[in-house]
């Protein structure tokens, strides 16, 4: 495959408290941000509390999710009266990181994340982007204190929903298992030592190394599954299975149990074999998704290096 | 919002204000609790309040106590605590004058608290679900057997008396500047010595137990008690002698 370059990446933008009660992107941002952390050699930091009302409150989101509010039709719409305090910020964030899609948008934008859900590391992206993969492949070689993983995305750049979409290139790093509310030094430690590990990529990527391509294996999205619910109340009538319980990332196969109602009887996984992710992630109760199911691909990277004049 | 429920006592104006739309939601409840469970400290009261929580921190089992001299509870707790054995059950005693708080529970004649976790908020998870599940069935089989006359003879109850509750360390604005410390997170209940490590700044330092003694801390790291500056509480190991019980 051929080599592949790419313009200097300059300008990082470090995210944070995109939902509220996610405490390793508030607090990671907040120690760049006392460490008047703007500039590492060739690489300018940008660090934002994306969310500040909702890190006040120690909530996700105070009228919508910040983290769907990022598709071209929403950010082109007009600002009113009734227009949603997290739909404001996205247009502010668009201004301020891009615009998406634009010169001017920011080279490499990283949105921290934390997941209820036992994932380790998990960088999402949109597919095919070089160097958001390669990034994924340096931190999985570098980093041995949790499992590295990628998922990736299949949509269309005007259709995609979340704030990394706005920069060049970009990536969520969702990072778990930590509960709402909840800052645990392990899971900072790893965030720190991932975020401390991308900015040597970069500095290393302008500098002039070459990134030699290779396989990665990465998750991508086939279908969700919801709750079993009572019909007339819609309430949940089963949880997780304990057998599934905290086991992200591993092959499910037909008659696998998946859900154990709440008078023991036993829901199975029906189907093709397929891996589940955000498995009892709290935020996606009420958006129906009890685990997402997805397969796993293997992609051929090729060597990238920054461009030479 | 101020609004504990367990806490029943908001800052202002106490519960036995007269009521209104202007009282917190929770005070309101609080109010509603003590006139259907109550009144607190009459003889309508209800005789048992079983208030089920979860916590975020590594505490598997425990059942909480507010008085060493709730000889019913104690014989209660004793029992839950064999019947479920091997698997632990601790008791968590908190009479501390200044720490302990006005539970809705606490408007029954014996208050029972059941505290299972780790579990993250608005997360169910079939484990301790089930904790959860067997912890009340032995609770309510104890109620019967007592109702149906059976007699329990003296017993000793370990219990883990509160002794204080440690902040984390912050700055002048109140930020917090460090975390639990990843040897102490999770490690509820075991023993926390002088010098043991405490908490980690954000840059890696370690910053050390300084207490004169051995505690065992608890509710480590609990999501819900950041904004009541604690990252855990201390206590002691204490043995109770319970009398014996029966029904007259």
């Amino acid at each position: 495959m051929e080599k592949v370059s790419f313009s200097p990446l300059s300008r990082l933008a470090i995210c944070g408290g995109t939902h509220g009660n996610e405490m390793s992107g508030v607090y990671m941002v907040r120690e760049l941000q006392k460490l008047k952390l703007d500039r590492k050699g060739s690489v300018s930091i940008t660090t934002v509390l994306t969310n500040p009302r909702a890190v006040d409150a120690c909530r996700r989101y105070m009228e919508t999710d910040l983290n769907r509010c990022f598709t071209d039709d929403l950010l082109s719409a007009p600002i009113t009266d009734s227009t949603p305090y997290e739909l404001r910020r996205a247009c502010e964030l668009n201004t301020q990181l891009g615009p998406k899609g634009s010169r001017e948008a920011v080279d490499l934008l990283c949105d921290i994340h934390n997941t209820t859900s036992n994932m380790g590391i998990c960088l999402i992206f949109y597919s095919s982007d070089w160097i958001a993969l390669h990034i994924y492949k340096y931190l999985q070689r570098k980093i041995t204190s949790a499992p590295v993983k990628a998922i990736l995305l299949d949509t269309t750049s005007s259709e995609a929903y979340s704030l990394e979409s706005v920069g060049k290139h970009g990536f969520t790093m969702e990072v778990g298992p930590q509960p709402n509310g909840v800052l645990r030094a392990d899971i900072f430690n790893m965030v720190k030592e991932a975020v401390d590990l991308l900015i040597e990529w970069l500095q290393k990527f302008n500098s002039g190394s070459v990134f030699e391509g290779g396989e990665v294996e990465a998750f991508t999205p086939v279908r969700s599954v919801d709750y079993p619910r009572d019909p007339t109340t819609n309430d949940i009538t089963a949880a997780i299975h304990p057998e599934l319980q905290d086991n992200d990332y591993t092959l499910l196969h037909a008659g696998n149990p998946v859900f154990q109602s709440f008078s023991g009887e036993t829901v199975e996984h029906e189907g093709e074999d397929l891996y589940p992710v955000f498995v009892n992630e709290c935020a996606y109760y009420e958006k129906k998704i009890a685990f997402h199911l997805t397969k796993k691909i293997t992609l051929t990277l090729p060597s990238i290096s920054i461009k030479q004049d | 919002m101020c609004g504990h429920l367990s806490y029943g006592l908001c800052v202002s104006p106490p519960p036995s204000a007269p009521g209104g739309d202007d009282l917190p939601y929770e005070v309101q409840r609080a109010q509603e609790i003590n006139r259907i469970f109550g009144p607190k400290g009459s003889p309508e009261a209800y005789d048992v309040v079983f208030d089920l929580h979860n916590t975020t921190s590594n505490m598997g089992c425990t059942l909480i106590l507010e008085s060493s001299t709730d000889h019913f509870n104690l014989q209660m707790m004793n029992y839950i605590k064999k019947a479920i054995a091997p698997a632990s059950c601790l008791v968590l005693l908190n009479e501390h004058p200044l720490l302990k708080y006005s539970t809705s529970r606490s408007v029954a004649k014996h208050p029972v608290g059941l505290e299972v976790g780790p579990q993250p908020q608005g997360v169910l998870r079939s484990n301790i679900f089930e904790a959860m599940r067997v912890l009340l069935k032995h609770a309510l089989d104890f109620i019967e057997l007592f109702n149906e006359g059976m007699e329990f003879p003296p017993c000793t109850v370990e219990v883990f008396r509160v002794l204080e509750r440690v902040d984390y360390p912050r700055d002048a604005n109140g930020n917090i500047i460090a975390m639990v410390h990843p040897n102490l997170q999770d490690c509820d209940w075991e023993p926390l010595n002088p010098g043991d490590p405490m908490f980690q700044t954000f840059d890696g330092k370690t910053i050390r137990y300084q207490g004169s003694g051995t505690v065992y801390p608890t509710f480590i790291n609990e999501a819900a008690y950041y904004e009541k500056q604690q990252a855990f509480v201390t206590t002691g190991r204490e043995a109770l002698v319970a009398s014996a019980i029966g029904k007259v």
